[in-house]
């Protein structure tokens, strides 16, 4: 086959459909679109919690929506940079640990906060498998979405935009489910947030290195 | 694949960078005699690419082209990952580097012979417009019959749609979806083609 040819038959489909749709908004509109499938997953099966206006004035349970909304725009920021060839993640990758430092200041403060017997019981909460597996079951339409976006990028490290994705659909589900959440403790979050979320960018990842590539 | 800085944003290739970008972004906005030049234009800089990667591969110049024509596929599949605000020349070449890994990949380093006993030999700039790939033409019999017919005579014979169109009496329409369901076929059995 003559490059000149293939060139051709290139120009060709070019003509055939001569705007595709930017990534940007492929990306955006796919995560708006999983974002609330989960939305409506989540008013159907949990609901937010019943003393939520009295709880919206305490800082542990206002805390727990800085923590995943500062997760969401950095990774969705990192899954956006790692998306594209060429285009630097580096800066997008070390503002990933924003969220991390924020709930690591607000668990030293806890445990100076409040009395060491207190500690293993706020820990363990009132429903830590239920918040593993709904953070974990409402990251689903967000990862798909993202693994959409990602499917027509060209991510030239496919594990690392995986696990990235699997970070923001988890951020996503994870600020859904703090609405329902009855336990608002740091070391709560720090605890069982933070193991659905690792299993989601894990999961993330590992899908990534087979369906991603291109 | 490391490069050179100062060759490689000396006078020429910021002209080209500029000469590229501009035509990419009218490509993205329906000008499809820009998009052609463009590719004409690519092809010579990634043959150029790929003849130095197989070069350090120790490999020899002869299956440059295989990579060429996937590189090419590759951005054009791809090219809605090009953003406007972007430098356009790194965006190839990160393709680029990424289709010569898979190809080298898919070869398993096979031939190891010493880089030196090639590099004299390399052409420098081979821009001959015959320049043909084995590996395209071979992969596209995985497609099935219909669909495999107008790809080849899109792809191989140089024909335009509207002829091919004529020639297998079906709409431009079908021709076209029958194209570019043929051009991504192409891209997934370039992925398998070494397992």
């Amino acid at each position: 086959m003559k490059t000149h040819d293939f060139i051709n038959a290139l120009a060709e489909d070019h003509a055939a459909r001569p705007q595709p749709q930017p990534l940007r908004w492929t990306f955006l509109t796919a995560m708006a679109a999983g974002l609330a499938v989960a939305a409506v997953a989540f008013a159907l099966v949990l609901g937010i919690r019943p003393d939520v206006v009295s709880a919206i004035q305490t800082w542990r349970y206002d805390f727990k929506f800085v923590v995943t909304l500062t997760l969401a725009v950095t990774s969705a920021r990192l899954v956006w940079q790692l998306a594209r060839p060429a285009a630097d993640a580096r800066s997008a990758g070390v503002a990933i640990a924003a969220a991390p430092l924020l709930l690591f200041g607000a668990v030293l403060y806890e445990l100076w906060a409040i009395p060491a017997s207190a500690w293993l019981p706020r820990a363990i909460g009132s429903n830590s498998v239920a918040c593993v597996l709904s953070i974990t079951f409402l990251s689903i339409a967000p990862l798909t979405a993202a693994f959409y976006a990602l499917k027509r990028g060209a991510p030239l490290r496919p594990g690392l935009a995986g696990a990235a994705a699997g970070l923001l659909a988890s951020a996503l589900a994870a600020t859904l489910y703090a609405m329902h959440c009855p336990d608002d403790s740091p070391l709560f979050g720090a605890i069982w947030y933070t193991a659905a979320m690792a299993l989601v960018a894990g999961a993330g990842s590992a899908a990534a290195r087979r369906l991603l590539r291109w | 694949m490391p490069c050179n800085e100062t060759e490689e944003w000396s006078g020429n290739r910021v002209r080209e960078e500029a000469q590229w970008a501009d035509w990419m972004r009218a490509a993205n906005a329906g000008d499809s005699g820009a998009y052609r030049r463009l590719l004409e234009a690519l092809a010579p800089f990634l043959r150029k690419l790929a003849a130095r990667g197989f070069a350090k591969a120790g490999l020899s110049a002869g299956d440059v082209e295989d990579v060429v024509q996937e590189t090419l596929l590759a951005i054009h599949l791809k090219r809605q990952t090009w953003d406007a605000d972007q430098l356009f020349t790194p965006w190839v070449r990160a393709i680029a580097r990424n289709k010569l890994i898979d190809n080298l990949r898919r070869r398993g380093n096979r031939t190891e012979l010493p880089i030196e006993d090639f590099v004299d030999v390399l052409p420098a700039e081979a821009a001959s417009e015959e320049l043909s790939a084995r590996e395209a033409e071979r992969l596209l019999s995985i497609l099935g019959g219909r669909q495999q017919e107008i790809v080849r005579a899109i792809c191989v014979e140089g024909s335009s749609i509207r002829e091919a169109a004529a020639r297998f009496g079906i709409t431009e329409g079908a021709t076209r979806v029958a194209l570019h369901r043929g051009l991504s076929a192409l891209a997934v059995a370039y992925r398998g083609s070494g397992q």
